[in-house]
């Protein structure tokens, strides 16, 4: 459990950056659903833009765009990537 | 003359509706089944004298049924068994269409691979290898353009090759780990013992290790219902006791 100390959160990753997920430390079939729509250990996934009001957060993913709220970005955990 | 049934599935706008529209001349009406509200269009298609029935079903990025649309299309699958899934990829996004191809050939080994929007791919500068993806995945690829009716003729002779029994497919099964491959083994081999071939027992042993409420609900009411027909008594217990202590 606690090797996400050293992880930094999908929300962590700014507009522009890429980010290596490690880890969905979400639960069942939310869990399910991300992991349908290209949010999976290993992918990189870039950060689009975030909408007026800070939330949600447009990604690139698997070729496509989808919006996340901070409550799932916040438990995606991995690797802000260097550009 | 014997009508076979071929079910249309891949993700939402890979293509799958211009697939159907072009090969049934938009002569689709669509229908509810086993109680559904979502309706799937269906439409006839006749090729060297033979007539094939394709199901639009509806598009999904998975069949682990998180929706409506998921369960209606897994169910078919599973339940109605067209003789030929047809699952239609996005060729400029296949790493996303594949998710949802593993998991149908986990299913069925009656599968055969569309890689549509093949002109879209080419504009990107994407190639893709359909015969090396042919012998990983197991099934017959077949790279077509629905929108400018590319390659549906080599897809209509492979249609009829698989209905006809003449393609044999030798579709790529996902390997996991030791602990749950037998897990998996022991409990196909119980259910093998309640649904004979009926089903495939290894996708339904997966299933019920991933712990579908649902989809053994659905199991249990269609073995209640045959057993009124005089299906082997005492199934439907033998089916509860599987369940217990195996979902995670």
């Amino acid at each position: 459990m606690d090797e996400t100390k050293h992880l930094q959160h999908l929300q962590q990753a700014t507009l522009g950056e890429r980010f290596l997920i490690e880890k969905v430390d979400i639960r069942g079939e939310h869990k399910r659903r991300l992991l349908d729509l290209g949010f999976v250990p290993g992918s990189v996934i870039e950060v689009l833009k975030a909408s007026p009001l800070g939330d949600p957060t447009s990604y690139r993913v698997a070729g496509t765009v989808i919006a996340l709220r901070k409550e799932e970005s916040q438990l995606i955990w991995g690797k802000v990537m260097s550009s | 003359m014997r009508t076979y049934t071929v079910a249309l599935a891949g993700n939402p706008n890979t293509g799958k509706s211009t697939l159907f529209n072009a090969l049934t001349g938009l002569k689709q009406h669509t229908g509810n089944w086993s109680g559904k509200t979502v309706s799937l269009a269906s439409g006839n298609y006749e090729y060297k004298d033979t007539r094939f029935r394709f199901i639009d079903l509806p598009g999904t990025y998975s069949l682990f049924s998180n929706s409506a649309d998921e369960e209606v299309a897994r169910d078919y699958i599973i339940f109605e068994k067209p003789d030929v899934t047809l699952l239609v990829l996005d060729s400029t996004a296949l790493e996303r269409s594949l998710n949802l191809a593993l998991q149908v050939l986990e299913m069925t080994d009656r599968v055969i691979v569309c890689l549509n929007l093949m002109d879209e791919a080419k504009k990107k500068g994407i190639k893709i290898d359909a015969r090396k993806l042919t012998d990983q995945l197991g099934v017959p690829v077949i790279p077509i353009s629905a929108r400018n009716n590319d390659g549906l003729d080599t897809l209509s002779e492979q249609l009829l090759l698989m209905c006809t029994g003449q393609t044999r497919t030798t579709p790529y099964r996902m390997k996991y780990n030791e602990q749950l491959e037998s897990q998996i083994s022991r409990l196909e081999s119980e259910l093998r013992d309640i649904f004979g071939d009926e089903y495939p027992s290894r996708w339904l042993a997966i299933r019920f290790l991933d712990g579908d409420q649902k989809l053994i609900a659905t199991l249990k009411h269609r073995l209640s219902v045959s057993d009124k027909g005089g299906m082997t008594h005492g199934a439907a217990q033998a089916l509860g006791s599987s369940n217990s202590g195996h979902s995670c």
